[in-house]
């Protein structure tokens, strides 16, 4: 194991990540933010409790998920596509360390970045609602896990992606209208019969719904069941992502 | 003969490397190459004869479609870590991390190749390489010359054995260019192997043990840099003339002398390594014509004369 070049990619995109703070770390705390303040506080008063919980407190799970989804993807993506666009990844790939290596510093450095910002808005959102939290290490659990899989989502899009454009196409047109749909704003056990059903189609759902259970111990999906499904997210992300590793995809020609 | 040389294991022995791209460009054909440990090679060949696939496919950032590769004995693929943590590489494009100082873009190198943080080291390439100050300043801000050094003191930080340069001084002014050669004769001094891939004959001519000239995808020749000199040198002779002349004799002629600058020169092609060069009979014929002698030299074709001459006969 190159732990040395783990180390240093690690640190280096930790670094990057730190000097564009304003625009990495500031911006979705304020943007959550908002959401708290419109949903929450103005909008939120005039609903009722959702399963026994304040909708301001009910949404705060879903909300850390859908910018847990948004930052992991985003940095994981941005991270392994930026060498590329610049052309540095020409030192990724003539360096002792294997694909696994790659894959631990970047995908790690992007997660951590998402589950600190996860970590920041939380807080953030204790200024809003009241929170408590049931199960504070499947809590940490989900976020961990869903971070991995997303961050992983993320450096296979980086890889793919030959165009700033491409970078945005996924997160825009598929994460953030399943991550409406699934659960963020609402229980799906709030819609028509035909529509739950649908629901249980969409992955996020299940993230969703096992992120809240760890709150106030209420799911729309049972939590093995999201358990599961997040456990079989991660594994397809690897899947593809050895895959692409062992045909060298896009990055050795 | 010392055998010591003969037998000894070359720093990188390429096989029958072919590399056929996506596209069906076919840019390494059947190549064998070995590269002897301690001598700097030099790789000459035109824009897209295959001297960066070849690099590429040594480095790791090319998937040969068929051949072996090994370095000091290694095979790249099979033992990359080995191979590649004792090779360093400056690529042709002047990349590295833009948003970065200098200082970090090259730790990070050191990091990545598996090695412990050494800032006294670090601060040494810097200081070798002009860098130092320069080494909080981020790439972006630095003029393409201190790029090509930020990545060579990349390349150098994880003190490599074998050193890639691909075209180590495209675009980059004279005196640069003379560091540079400094810098890499210094790395030769230490034991390091050096393979260097340049359009600028003159710049082989310089520093090169031995040369190799790919086209089209194959090694066309490997040769000792002062035996391709000698064996493919030729000579002019210059015969400047008191009294400038308006037709050149048909005897002179007939002797392969050629009337240039205005009827001032006659000027002989003669080969160094022929059996009888002439001169002597050139000579005698010229004062017998009655044509008197200011000055006469010889100049020898540089490398680029040779490399033309080359690729010339081959197309």
């Amino acid at each position: 194991m190159n732990l040395y070049a783990i180390k240093a990619i690690y640190t280096f995109e930790m670094a990057r990540w730190w000097r564009t703070a304003l625009q990495s770390v500031v911006s979705p705390v304020v943007s959550t933010s908002l959401y708290f303040v419109v949903f929450g506080a103005a909008i939120g008063s005039r609903i009722d409790s959702v399963e026994g919980v304040s909708y301001g407190a009910f949404i705060v799970p879903g909300l850390i998920m859908l910018s847990l989804l948004q930052q992991s993807i985003s940095n994981a993506s941005f991270g392994i596509y930026f060498p590329k666009f610049s052309g540095t990844i020409y030192e990724i790939l003539s360096a002792p360390i294997s694909h696994v290596e790659t894959v631990i510093a970047y995908v790690g450095a992007a997660a951590t970045k998402s589950v600190i910002l996860s970590l920041i808005m939380l807080a953030t959102a204790g200024f809003f609602v009241d929170l408590t939290i049931a199960h504070p290490v499947w809590m940490v659990v989900f976020l961990i896990l869903t971070a991995t899989t997303f961050s992983l989502i993320g450096f296979i899009i980086g890889i793919w992606a030959d165009g700033f454009e491409k970078l945005q196409l996924f997160p825009l047109l598929i994460v953030t209208p399943l991550a409406f749909l699934g659960g963020t704003f609402y229980s799906i056990t709030m819609l028509p019969p035909v529509w739950q059903t649908i629901s249980l189609f969409n992955p996020v759902v299940y993230l969703v719904s096992g992120f809240r259970w760890s709150f106030y111990g209420v799911a729309d999906v049972d939590i093995v069941v999201s358990l599961g499904m997040t456990l079989g997210f991660l594994a397809a992300a690897l899947t593809v992502v050895t895959w692409m590793f062992r045909t060298g995809y896009k990055l050795r020609t | 003969m010392n055998m010591h040389v003969e037998t000894a294991q070359p720093a990188v022995s390429i096989s029958n490397l072919s590399k056929t791209y996506d596209t069906g460009f076919e840019a390494l054909k059947s190549v064998n190459l070995d590269i002897r440990k301690g001598e700097i090679f030099a790789l000459l060949g035109p824009n897209g004869a295959g001297k960066t696939t070849l690099i590429g496919s040594v480095c790791g950032l090319v998937n040969p479609t068929s051949g072996t590769i090994l370095v000091n004995g290694h095979d790249v693929i099979e033992e990359f870590r080995k191979t590649r943590a004792v090779i360093g590489l400056v690529p042709q494009e002047l990349t590295g991390e833009r948003y970065e100082t200098v200082w970090d873009n090259v730790s990070f190198t050191r990091g990545l190749f598996g090695k412990p943080r050494n800032d006294a080291l670090v601060e040494k390439i810097l200081k070798d390489l002009s860098l130092w100050d320069k080494r909080k300043e981020r790439v972006i801000t630095l003029s393409g010359g201190m790029k090509r050094r930020v990545l060579i003191a990349k390349a150098m930080s994880h003190q490599p054995a074998i050193l890639f340069l691909d075209e180590p001084t495209a675009g980059v002014d004279v005196e640069l260019r003379r560091d540079m050669w400094r810098v890499v004769r210094d790395l030769k001094e230490s034991g390091v192997t050096i393979i260097l891939t340049t359009h600028y004959i003159e710049e082989a001519e310089e520093m090169a043990d031995r040369i190799g000239i790919i086209s089209n995808g194959e090694i066309i020749l490997v040769e000792e840099k002062n035996e391709l000199m000698a064996k493919l040198g030729k000579k002019d002779l210059t015969i400047e003339l008191q009294d400038p002349i308006a037709t050149l004799p048909e005897h002179l002629v007939s002797l392969g002398l050629r009337l240039e600058r205005e009827g001032t020169q006659l000027v002989h092609s003669y080969d160094t390594q022929a059996e009888r060069t002439g001169i002597a009979s050139l000579m005698a014929a010229v004062s017998a014509e009655g044509l008197r002698i200011r000055d006469l030299s010889t100049s020898q074709s540089s490398l680029e004369d040779i490399f033309i001459g080359l690729l010339r006969d081959r197309t």
